[in-house]
């Protein structure tokens, strides 16, 4: 850089712009904590109603408080049984997701390639994502019976359109200037896409898969709950005996169980997420 | 095809080109019959008001698209440089050098090699680990101007790449873009809507007229370099160009 201090001083300036907007950042610490207490206090918030309404007596024969409740989610977890629930609705997800993405992806793909297929499908993919993943029930039902099969198929159903559309959008935008700039290296159809239109389509993409697991995760509880695969324990079979046995404070810990798990995969997804914006200068790193 | 590669002396030429964009009623002149030439390792500017089709004669040039009528040769390959450095943001500096090397086929060895040696000829040595957001205006223009060296290509074709930076910054690098094509013995087309600029880069100044785009005028530049932007030589030139500029304006609004 020596050849041109001047250069070099405009260039200081410049950057020692941004690194003072950098270094406003806090300790761990600080942060941790400022992204934990407004957790922590709905948390409290809603246990302290949740109480309340029970102190009132209001369907006092069936509606436990948070203490019963908490108190048959430990015993549950100090059950085998939970765990393999758990266990096996866990590896549904995974499975069905993981299948889901795949076929996901391979149709995006096509669609975003291919323009008489886009004018095919393109539409009908939008229709797929709208419908209520309830409707395959019968359908899957009858091709496989009460199998997990059954329950797999639907939560196909349910997510793959989001991952296709997820691709399919970032395939759309990928920005006009960058695609002239890769003409403009020589950069053509495969390699165009390895090194242009696949990472620039990466954000939308993983707000494809984000949506798709939500819907698949809804699929898969729904299917639990409809097509009962017997002697496998999952959490569908847990809540429906629940149920059977008016065990309000048993079906309730389920659902926290439930909503924990659900929590869990989607900060994974954000996290994902971020870490790809803030790659990108999308987001400034905090 | 229309775009085929000259022979001998001229390093692009255009013979009679015209483009015309959509059909009958509703159609833009953007170039008509436009003839030009550039030799090897001349630095030529094109100047003209909003609707010239500035942009579009460099992307016939580039090969991007192709001219209704007339013929385009280009002696070699084009690399572009655009007002916006259209860099991939998900790279690194170094990365988005090292993607135009890779797109012309060189190793892994030789496009880190390179790719260092680039960042370091537009002064970015130490800021190959960098992502487009992490650098200033200029510094990712500079990256772009590598990224455009590494193409190796025969001819540079720049769209207004400095008209987005601030005036200070863009006098460095006219300086460094000045050192560059001398180091480097480069044939540049570039496009701008700055009298100034032009007369400060170019060995010629070749002014169009608008809507359709022709070529009017050309101004041979006989400063010698090294150049200032504020000289009274430059600003002179400048002054005799922009006159020309007006009249041809002025022909537009009556």
């Amino acid at each position: 850089m020596a050849s041109n201090p001047m250069l070099a001083g405009l260039d200081a300036l410049e950057m020692a712009v941004a690194q003072g907007r950098k270094s406003r950042g806090r300790r761990f610490a600080d942060r941790a904590w400022s992204v934990l207490w407004p957790k922590l206090l709905a948390i409290a918030i809603v246990l302290l109603i949740w109480q309340l309404v029970h102190l009132t007596g209001w369907k006092k024969y069936a509606f436990a408080g948070p203490g019963a409740t908490f108190a048959s989610l430990w015993g549950q977890m100090q059950h085998l049984m939970l765990w393999q629930a758990i266990g096996t609705t866990m590896e549904r997800a995974l499975i069905g997701f993981a299948l889901s993405v795949l076929f996901g992806a391979v149709v995006g793909a096509l669609v975003s390639r291919i323009r008489p297929l886009r004018a095919a499908v393109g539409s009908m993919i939008t229709g797929l994502q709208t419908m209520p993943s309830a409707a395959w029930f019968p359908f899957a039902i009858i091709l496989f019976g009460n199998t997990t099969q059954a329950i797999l198929f639907v939560i196909v159903m349910g997510s793959w359109p989001s991952v296709a559309n997820g691709l399919i959008t970032g395939v759309d935008y990928t920005p006009p200037l960058l695609l002239r700039a890769a003409k403009t290296m020589g950069l053509r159809r495969l390699s165009l896409y390895r090194h242009l239109i696949l990472p620039a389509s990466l954000p939308a993409f993983v707000a494809g898969l984000k949506q798709g697991w939500a819907f698949a995760w809804r699929s898969l509880l729904f299917g639990e709950l409809l097509v009962q695969v017997p002697n496998v324990p999952s959490i569908g079979i847990l809540l429906n005996s629940d149920q059977d046995q008016l065990d309000f404070a048993g079906a309730t810990g389920i659902i926290i169980v439930i909503l924990v798990l659900g929590i869990l995969v989607d900060s994974a997804f954000t996290r994902a997420d971020r870490a790809i914006r803030t790659r990108w200068g999308i987001v400034a790193a905090s | 095809m229309s775009v085929t590669t000259a022979q001998a002396h001229a390093s692009v030429r255009l013979d009679g080109v015209s483009k015309v964009y959509g059909k009958d009623g509703a159609a833009v002149h953007a170039l008509d019959q436009v003839s030009l030439e550039i030799a090897p390792g001349e630095f030529t500017c094109l100047i003209g008001a909003s609707g010239c089709g500035k942009s579009t004669l460099l992307s016939l040039v580039a090969g991007l698209d192709e001219p209704t009528a007339g013929k385009v040769s280009v002696g070699g390959r084009t690399a572009f440089m655009f007002q916006e450095p259209a860099l991939f943001p998900w790279l690194t500096a170094a990365a988005n050098v090292e993607l135009a090397l890779r797109a012309r086929g060189a190793g892994k060895v030789e496009r880190r090699q390179r790719a260092a040696e680039l960042l370091e000829v537009v002064h970015l040595g130490g800021f190959g680990g960098k992502r487009p957001h992490e650098l200033s205006g200029g510094m990712r223009q500079r990256v772009a101007l590598a990224r455009a060296l590494a193409q190796d290509a025969d001819v540079l074709l720049m769209d207004e790449p400095f008209g987005a930076l601030d005036a200070m910054t863009r006098d460095v690098l006219h300086d460094e873009l000045d050192r560059i094509c001398a180091e480097r013995a480069l044939t540049v087309l570039f496009v701008t809507h700055n009298v100034r600029e032009a007369v400060r880069l170019g060995d010629r100044v070749v002014v169009l007229s608008s809507r359709p785009g022709r070529v009017i005028d050309e101004f041979g530049v006989a400063i010698e370099r090294p150049r200032r932007i504020d000289s009274v030589q430059v600003a002179e030139l400048a002054a005799k160009i922009t006159d020309r500029l007006r009249e041809e304006m002025t022909r537009h609004g009556q």
